[in-house]
């Protein structure tokens, strides 16, 4: 058994300069053959191309050898905590990604297929994408997926672009004009419906943790285009009603959405069609084992039913007896982006699930669930932690979101403080909530199926070390980080349009004295 | 799964005080419950077994490594440096989320280096963490536009390539929702493929949002009066939105120089493998005015003090403007998007360096242009835009009596993938297709392709 004593650890700190400030004027990282005599005799480019468009001034880029390019950026990298520590970001169901994905991703088999290529030379990766098809239909029950969407928010995109499509086949585009959601939903829904055209009804929450049915019943009219919605919520409540919320808005003319970000703890409980529900969401990058990379590429599955998949964005993949084929959907909604979408990412989710079998999809359900109540009487236990809907009792789904409301009242340590102290122990700070905030000070952990009890035991602890740090000397948690690459970032500046500086060039500009000091020291 | 043993599963269950696991489940009526067998195909429990059905799925596929390509039109194929590959797999930035600015703090500083050096690339001091694709940065750039003037028509190239075309029009929407932004277009002179002035002329007016033009166009060919449908844009009072591919960036002027507003492009040249479209990625940068960046829907990185003297680190800037902060009411939406592909891309371009890019510029246009040219003496071949392309350049053989399918179909068949079948989007250039040779292709490559094109429409 690991010992779950919080032990302080001491990240990488290299003192970095920005990749600007190094290299040396002459130097080269990587150089092209000159063009063999035929080619060189074809002119420059200073007369192959117009004179008002050439380049005057080469454009101001660190110098480097290619061995001072990789220690740089492997030096960057020893600055990111990562998964290489505990990380129980919440509402993004961290995974292990298996490696052998990462290795199969650099074959030339993929990661040098071009996506215009005739679809007769793509049949292995066209299967992949068929395959993985399958998968999907059998763990929602929907007809058809598209892997187009380029993460979960451009799948909630995806939806209300088939909305809109479904709306203009029936003439109600601009009539059924308003998008009913959920104030816990996430923020991807209400923006994406806003962003395709569509008013936004909010739900509140009410006593059982949820928008009450009168409040659904009061929303939905001959207005309404679509519900989305999720469930459970990042709070670990399921809605128990969500049958009948999908009967009624069907009932009132709409379309039901199923944005199932918070999948990992029903995989195989419950399908999205079996509720009634006319589309759903997954995404790849989460709950089927593809990396996060700090966001993305990502993949956002979009699934619907048969009426629905006429309206999906161009192209299919469709098996014929002559092999896999690339259609337009009969009323295609066009594209949400170019190409295919992510396919890289559908074969790893698509290798993820292989992996696990339907047996194993089963048990890491049963596991992040398990986890996740189990972690619950741990933080519970710590003073100064209360947990969402302190009321409702009974166990919650694989994520619980907490409030640091009762510390900061006694401590004036916050959630923020909190989060930078618990990287001193090799920890990644918690998600906290989306917004709007329903409880003060939040944090929500998510352990799943991949951290063991060990670790989920560490984390506590390391939650349960800071809380008491707060009550017996605030100042080390405030003060925090002490071991991380570099101090506590003083953001302020970076709201005020004399101080922020998103390139080197802005900065220089805003701050030429600073960086003058600092080259100097 | 490190508590699947009996062991963590019981001491987890005694420590909650439930007597199984199903019990968790209290939440979910049982009319919710899905309690079938799930029909999926079998486990490959081992590693050994995966990678063998996966690559035994793989290898049906024939890539452009084997097979000699001319694809272009969105996705290149461009070297992918060989450290790209390291950094990119290295454990720390595959598996990071979100971290704060300190414990993340190599991750951010790699974000804020590209920021930094796409914005030399393009003359702006304003550049966004990256979206999802250039099509995708079109459709955001065009919203932003439309925000700040309050007006609902862009005008577009018409030679555009029809799938960022698709995803613009998309992006705004169709007529009749509200917000809706109309997207016309604007013809192209048939003798060189360059933008129509009279025919923008016509439609410019004070009630135009923004006009998009992109260099290299969609046809390859550099647009040299950019200055001046700047000036025209602006004389209405709409953005003048440029749209790149960096790569050409060593050899062709800065977008800012020619006075575009707002640049958007690909970052797929700098160092992303195609991936079957999943190298695809896409930046939005403008001048560091306060008006563009309160319209900004990405993510934006600040470099900004710490409490340690003398340090510097990175936070988000303008956070609470997008879709997280505002929800509905915020810019758009922000979600996941290419964060690790930018992080490639950085050390794509600090391996480059000026001479890097100066010299790869210079060694496209000299391989593309020499290309065309041996082309040109394929019997029935023409190119239909000979002159200032940039990597890609239009053949067509309607000279040849064939059709650009059949051709590439006998292409296909010598292990060579010709260019971009075009006589379906447009029509009017008859049997053409869009050629993109690049610095992997050699004089030799180009032999080949010739030689084999003699046979086909011998």
């Amino acid at each position: 058994m690991t010992d779950a004593t919080p032990r302080e650890v001491q990240q990488a700190r290299w003192h970095e300069p920005v990749v600007m400030a190094l290299g040396a004027a002459g130097r080269r990282g990587i150089t092209f053959a000159t063009p063999e005599p035929e080619v060189a005799a074809i002119g420059s480019a200073a007369t192959l191309l117009p004179g008002a468009m050439r380049r005057k001034t080469r454009p101001a880029l660190p110098e480097m050898t290619e061995h001072d390019t990789l220690r740089h950026y492997v030096r960057l990298s020893q600055q990111v905590l990562g998964m290489v520590g505990i990380s129980l970001f919440g509402t993004c169901t961290m995974k292990y990604n298996p490696r052998v994905s990462e290795a199969l991703g650099l074959r030339p088999q993929l990661a040098e297929l071009h996506p215009l290529q005739h679809p007769s030379t793509l049949q292995g990766m066209l299967e992949i994408v068929w395959n993985f098809e399958q998968v999907l239909k059998a763990l929602s029950g929907m007809d058809r997926f598209t892997f187009q969407a380029a993460g979960g928010a451009d799948a909630a995109y995806t939806h209300v672009c088939v909305t809109r499509g479904w709306l203009e086949s029936r003439g109600e585009l601009g009539v059924r004009d308003e998008i009913v959601t959920s104030i816990q939903a996430h923020p991807c829904n209400p923006a994406t419906a806003a962003a395709g055209g569509f008013k936004v009804v909010s739900l509140p929450l009410e006593e059982g943790g949820y928008p009450s049915i009168a409040a659904l019943r009061a929303a939905i009219g001959p207005r309404t285009a679509a519900l989305m919605i999720n469930n459970p919520d990042d709070m670990g409540i399921y809605n128990p009603q969500m049958r009948e919320w999908v009967r009624l808005v069907k009932e009132a003319g709409a379309l039901a959405f199923y944005d199932h970000a918070n999948f990992n703890g029903v995989m195989g409980k419950i399908r999205a069609r079996d509720l009634g529900f006319d589309a759903c969401m997954f995404m790849l990058h989460k709950t089927f084992g593809g990396p996060k990379g700090g966001g993305g590429p990502a993949t956002g599955a979009y699934g619907c039913t048969e009426e629905l998949a006429r309206f999906l964005p161009k192209p299919m993949v469709n098996k014929t007896p002559s092999g896999f084929t690339l259609d337009v959907p009969p009323h295609s909604v066009g594209k949400v982006r170019e190409f295919m979408g992510n396919l890289h990412i559908v074969m790893r989710a698509y290798a993820w699930a292989r992996g696990m079998g339907a047996a194993g999809i089963h048990e890491a359900s049963d596991l992040s669930v398990l986890a996740n109540n189990y972690m619950e009487k741990g933080l519970l236990a710590i003073r100064g932690v209360t947990k969402s809907h302190p009321d409702i009792g009974g166990p919650r789904m694989e994520m619980t979101r907490y409030s640091l409301g009762t510390l900061k009242e006694e401590t004036g340590v916050g959630v923020g403080d909190v989060a930078n102290r618990m990287t001193d122990f090799g920890v990644d700070a918690p998600w906290l909530a989306h917004e709007p905030w329903h409880f003060p000070e939040p944090f929500t952990p998510e352990a799943g199926e991949l951290w063991s009890k060990e670790d989920i035991d560490t984390w506590v602890a390391v939650v349960a070390q800071v809380c008491a740090e707060a009550y017996a000397d605030p100042a080390r948690v405030t003060g925090a980080p002490h071991n991380a690459a570099i101090g506590k970032v003083q953001g302020e500046g970076c709201e005020d349009p004399a101080r922020w500086a998103t390139t080197w060039r802005a900065y220089l500009r805003k701050h030429g004295a600073v960086a003058q000091q600092q080259a100097a020291e | 799964m490190a508590n699947a043993t009996e062991e963590a599963k019981a001491a987890m269950l005694r420590a909650i005080g439930a007597p199984s696991i199903e019990s968790l489940f209290a939440q979910i009526p049982e009319d919710h419950r899905f309690r079938g067998t799930l029909d999926l195909p079998p486990q490959l429990a081992s590693e050994v077994a995966l990678k063998r059905h996966m690559l035994g799925l793989l290898k049906k596929n024939q890539d452009c490594e084997q097979s000699l390509s001319f694809l272009g039109s969105g996705i290149w194929q461009h070297h992918v440096p060989a450290i790209v590959d390291e950094v990119v797999g290295r454990t720390e930035f595959l598996t990071s989320v979100w971290g704060t600015p300190s414990s993340d703090h190599g991750r951010n500083q790699a974000w804020f280096e590209f920021c930094s050096m796409m914005g030399e690339l393009v003359g702006l001091e304003f550049v966004g963490l990256p979206v999802y694709s250039w099509g995708c940065a079109i459709g955001n750039a065009v919203r932003m536009a439309s925000r700040l003037n309050g007006r609902r028509e862009v005008l577009v190239p018409a030679g555009m390539d029809p799938e960022r075309l698709d995803v613009l029009r998309q992006y705004c929407q169709p007529a009749g929702t509200q917000g809706h932004v109309a997207v016309t277009t604007v013809a192209y002179e048939p003798a060189t493929g360059l933008l129509d002035l009279a025919d923008l002329a016509t439609k410019l007016s004070p009630t135009i949002a923004a006009v998009y033009i992109e260099n290299p166009g969609s046809f390859g060919v550099v647009e040299p009066r950019s200055a001046e449908i700047g000036r025209l844009a602006h004389a209405m009072g709409a953005e003048f939105i440029v749209g790149v591919d960096p790569i050409s960036l060593g050899v062709l002027a800065p977008p800012a120089d020619y006075g575009a507003d707002i640049v958007v492009g690909t970052i797929q040249t700098l160092g992303a493998h195609m991936a079957a479209g999943g190298g695809a990625g896409g930046f939005i940068a403008s001048r560091d005015e306060e008006r563009y960046a309160r319209e900004y829907p990405t993510l934006n990185i600040s470099i900004a003090p710490t409490d340690r003297p003398g340090e510097h680190g990175f936070a988000l800037s303008l956070a609470h403007q997008s879709s997280y902060g505002m929800r509905e009411e915020g810019k758009d939406w922000t979600g996941n998007s290419v964060y690790l592909t930018t992080i490639g891309c950085a050390a794509y371009m600090a391996l480059m360096g000026p001479a890097g890019f100066a010299e790869i510029g210079e060694v496209i246009t000299q391989r593309s242009h020499h290309a065309a040219k041996v082309l040109c003496g394929v019997p029935g071949v023409r190119i239909m835009f000979p002159s200032g392309f940039f990597k890609e350049f239009l053949v067509n053989f309607d000279g040849t009596g064939k059709s650009v399918e059949a051709i590439n179909a006998a292409l296909r068949a010598r292990g060579i993938f010709g260019g971009r079948d075009l006589s379906a989007d447009f029509p009017a250039l008859g049997q053409s297709a869009l050629y993109a040779v690049t610095e992997i292709h050699t004089a030799e490559d180009i032999a080949r392709l010739a030689a084999a094109l003699e046979e086909i429409v011998a």
